[in-house]
């Protein structure tokens, strides 16, 4: 009784909370509107939905022996608390995706954003890593293109690997364009952020040879490491004599990251690659803990309209309207395929128990989703004309305050110069116009949320420089490590028609692999880099495409595994989020290729260019007949990767069919379940 | 109860980067092959490194 009492009211207050945010019309919001609906839908969906999958749905049974048991070898296979475990799989699912994608869907109001946040990860998101949490863990932790093998045959599984490493190639160029659009022409980001290589190198020979496995300690030491870089940077910058050295475009900043990949993904991993993902993770986590304090403290009120006009398309962030392009827009926060990756990596093998996977599976895609409505905060807390003079392409708010508020203000959003310049003084910076990617406005956000808390406008240079360092770093750690991990993928495909390849440690294929990824990446990079649109216009509906794509697998792979569980009647759970995922995915894919608007559709653009190459004109922004070429084959590029991203998830979709309408026919359960042989018993 | 509260951070941080507990290790160990060799504390960190990064998986999200 007391229980349904509380339940009520917290179903009350979040409906109260939400009515307050949605309903609102001509009086700005308070942000703590918004995380109380956020928290209590979170709540509710937790305790019903979630609940309602692991008894009725999956059928979780705590009497089951999980892996950890079962295969325990105090390595790998490890029955681990659970609210360890939660920290763990939280750290490994929180990325960048959650903080970039919410910052660019502001282009249409807060509300749409939010609305989607919640909806797709009580829904999706946190319903697909809790059913391949479950799947993984039930046959012994395996990863998901073994599992996809395993339960819907060979052919299958050879698709999911080279879908997935398809998008391990995107996600590691988009990543590394935000890096470069937020470090480009910023003596003081670009300062701090190198720094960090040798701080990390010390870090390094401290674990190494010092005192091997003090990691706090190491982390505390370079923690220093790091504030005290972010404070030179300014002199830095402020120096003649030094701000050159530091101060790169972002052609050459692209091709300093092509080498960095490489090299950071050939040394050993306890010389870089481990030291900086301490640093990045720890930072990664406090800031995040820091910016929901924050908020909450603060309790800014929301500038950003409701929605905007931008809702019917036409918006100068990303191109197209809010169906289906807002749905791709956000794919980490509301649902992420690179999820199942994870789910099916080590958590499962670390479960102490089935009960536990609730918590760590939806609970920690619950907390990653308000990672996400933080920063679609972050993003509408900021002046409007400031958020689209900042992420607007030069093409559209040229390159001059003047210009800028200009072009904003004709869009509907009033701003004056002064007010432009004025942010970039206060952050520090030279310029702020035109820095998309959502790594900077974010900056500029937290700054002010932040500055309110400790320092005022004296340290607003230094939270916004921080808040950069944390993104740039932990985006650079999953550069070097997913370009490792692009290359094992590599060299697993490539193993399947020469089996020599598959050795992990020979030189030849390390190197081939390396530089197979590394090309790969580093030519959609370029291509972003280079791209007159700005590039972030143009690679993030890929990224979102393929991220929702591989969600779409994930999921398709947990509905065959409840239909071969013969659970049928509950197979509506993971249907109907496979579907919608489809329908966006296959809308957004298709418009992007046959669209007729040169601002939507990839070959209506390259048509567009191509005609004005035949009569010999030069479009701005290119500057040279060589320029319109580039953008056209970029445009065809982009558009032979959609097609292949349609085909993979569409193949996905059929071989799903087959299992599924398989095992409907047959009449026990026909699922893969692994027992395990319980070892050294 | 704070006791724990700092066992359960200092165990979650480790494990964000990798590194299991080698008290579970030894346990482990002693339980299951009493008469094996086992890893000291720094091979241990080592190969939990080497099992994070140098290995397959990759285990970080976008």
């Amino acid at each position: 009784m007391r229980k349904a009492v509380v339940w009520g009211a917290i179903a009350l207050l979040g409906t109260w909370a939400l009515a307050m945010v949605a309903l609102a019309r001509g009086e700005t919001v308070n942000a703590v509107w918004v995380v109380i609906a956020a928290v209590c839908t979170y709540l509710i969906a937790y305790r019903f939905y979630g609940r309602f999958i692991a008894k009725r749905v999956v059928g979780l049974d705590p009497a089951r022996p999980t892996p950890a048991h079962m295969r325990t070898d105090g390595l790998d296979f490890v029955a681990t608390d659970r609210p360890v475990l939660f920290g763990h799989h939280f750290a490994a699912i929180a990325g960048a995706g959650p903080l970039v994608g919410p910052v660019l869907a502001a282009q249409m109001g807060y509300l749409p954003g939010m609305l989607w946040i919640l909806a797709g990860v009580v829904f999706a998101g946190a319903v697909q890593d809790f059913v391949i949490l479950f799947v993984s863990m039930r046959r012994e932790g395996r990863s998901l293109g073994e599992l996809v093998r395993l339960e819907m045959g060979t052919a299958a599984g050879v698709i999911a690997l080279f879908g997935t490493f398809l998008i391990m190639v995107i996600i590691l160029a988009v990543l590394a364009l935000i890096v470069v659009k937020a470090l480009a022409n910023s003596p003081w980001g670009l300062f701090t952020v190198a720094a960090t290589v040798p701080l990390a190198l010390l870090m390094g020979g401290y674990s190494r040879w010092v005192r091997p496995g003090r990691i706090g300690e190491v982390s505390l030491l370079g923690m220093v490491g790091l504030l005290l870089a972010i404070m030179f940077g300014r002199t830095v910058a402020d120096s003649a004599a030094l701000a050159p050295w530091f101060t790169v475009s972002a052609v050459q900043l692209c091709w300093i990251l092509v080498g960095y990949g490489a090299i950071a993904s050939l040394l050993p991993v306890w010389l870089l690659l481990a030291p900086r993902d301490y640093l990045s993770t720890f930072l990664k986590i406090g800031a995040i803990l820091a910016l929901a304090v924050g908020i909450v403290i603060v309790a800014p009120p929301l500038r950003m309209p409701a929605v905007t006009q931008f809702v019917h398309g036409g918006g100068p962030v990303w191109s197209g309207s809010l169906f289906p392009f807002l749905f791709i827009t956000i794919a980490c926060g509301a649902v992420s395929g690179f999820h199942a990756l994870i789910a099916s990596g080590t958590t499962p093998k670390l479960i102490a128990n089935e009960r536990d996977a609730l918590f760590i599976g939806y609970g920690a895609m619950l907390a990653e989703s308000m990672v996400a409505i933080m920063a679609l905060i972050g993003a509408s807390v900021i002046d409007p004309g400031v958020y689209f003079a900042m992420n607007s392409p030069a093409a559209v708010v040229g390159t001059d305050p003047a210009s800028a508020a200009r072009a904003v203000s004709a869009m509907g959003f009033a701003v004056t110069p002064a007010t432009i310049a004025a942010v970039a003084h206060d952050v520090g910076e030279q310029t702020v116009i035109s820095r998309a990617g959502g790594a900077p406005t974010l900056a500029v956000g937290m700054a002010q949320i932040f500055s309110q808390v400790i320092g005022g406008k004296a340290l607003m240079a230094f939270w916004y420089h921080f808040a950069i360092l944390f993104e740039a770093l932990f985006i650079l750690t999953a550069v070097d490590a997913g370009t490792r991990a692009c290359r094992f993928m590599l060299q697993d495909l490539i193993g399947l028609a020469v089996p020599s390849f598959r050795n992990a440690t020979g030189i030849v294929p390390a190197l081939v692999g390396t530089g197979l990824c590394v090309s790969a990446w580093g030519f959609i990079l370029y291509q972003g880099v280079t791209d007159p649109l700005g590039g972030v216009n143009t690679l993030w509906p890929l990224f979102g495409i393929s991220n929702q794509m591989l969600a779409a697998i994930a999921l398709t792979l947990a509905t065959v595994v409840l239909l071969r569980m013969k659970r049928q009647r509950y197979a509506w759970v993971t249907i109907l989020p496979t579907a919608w995922l489809l329908v966006c995915t296959l809308t957004a894919g298709l418009l992007k290729l046959v669209s007729s608007d040169p601002k939507v559709g990839f070959l209506a653009h390259a048509a567009r260019i191509d005609a004005a190459i035949a009569r010999g004109e030069v479009l701005a922004p290119a500057r040279s007949m060589a320029d319109m070429r580039a953008i056209v084959w970029n445009d065809r590029v982009d558009a032979g990767l959609t097609v292949l991203f349609v085909a993979v998830v569409v193949a996905m979709v059929l071989f799903g069919l087959r299992a599924g309408l398989g095992a409907l026919r047959a009449d026990r359960p026909t699922v893969h379940e692994l027992p395990g042989q319980a070892v050294g018993a | 109860m704070l006791r724990d509260m700092l066992a359960i951070v200092t165990a979650a941080s480790r494990l964000m980067v990798g590194q299991s507990s080698y008290r579970a290790y030894c346990d482990h160990m002693a339980a299951h092959h009493p008469d094996a060799p086992v890893m000291d504390e720094r091979a241990f960190f080592r190969s939990r490194q080497e099992a994070r990064y140098g290995g397959r998986g990759g285990g970080r999200c976008c």
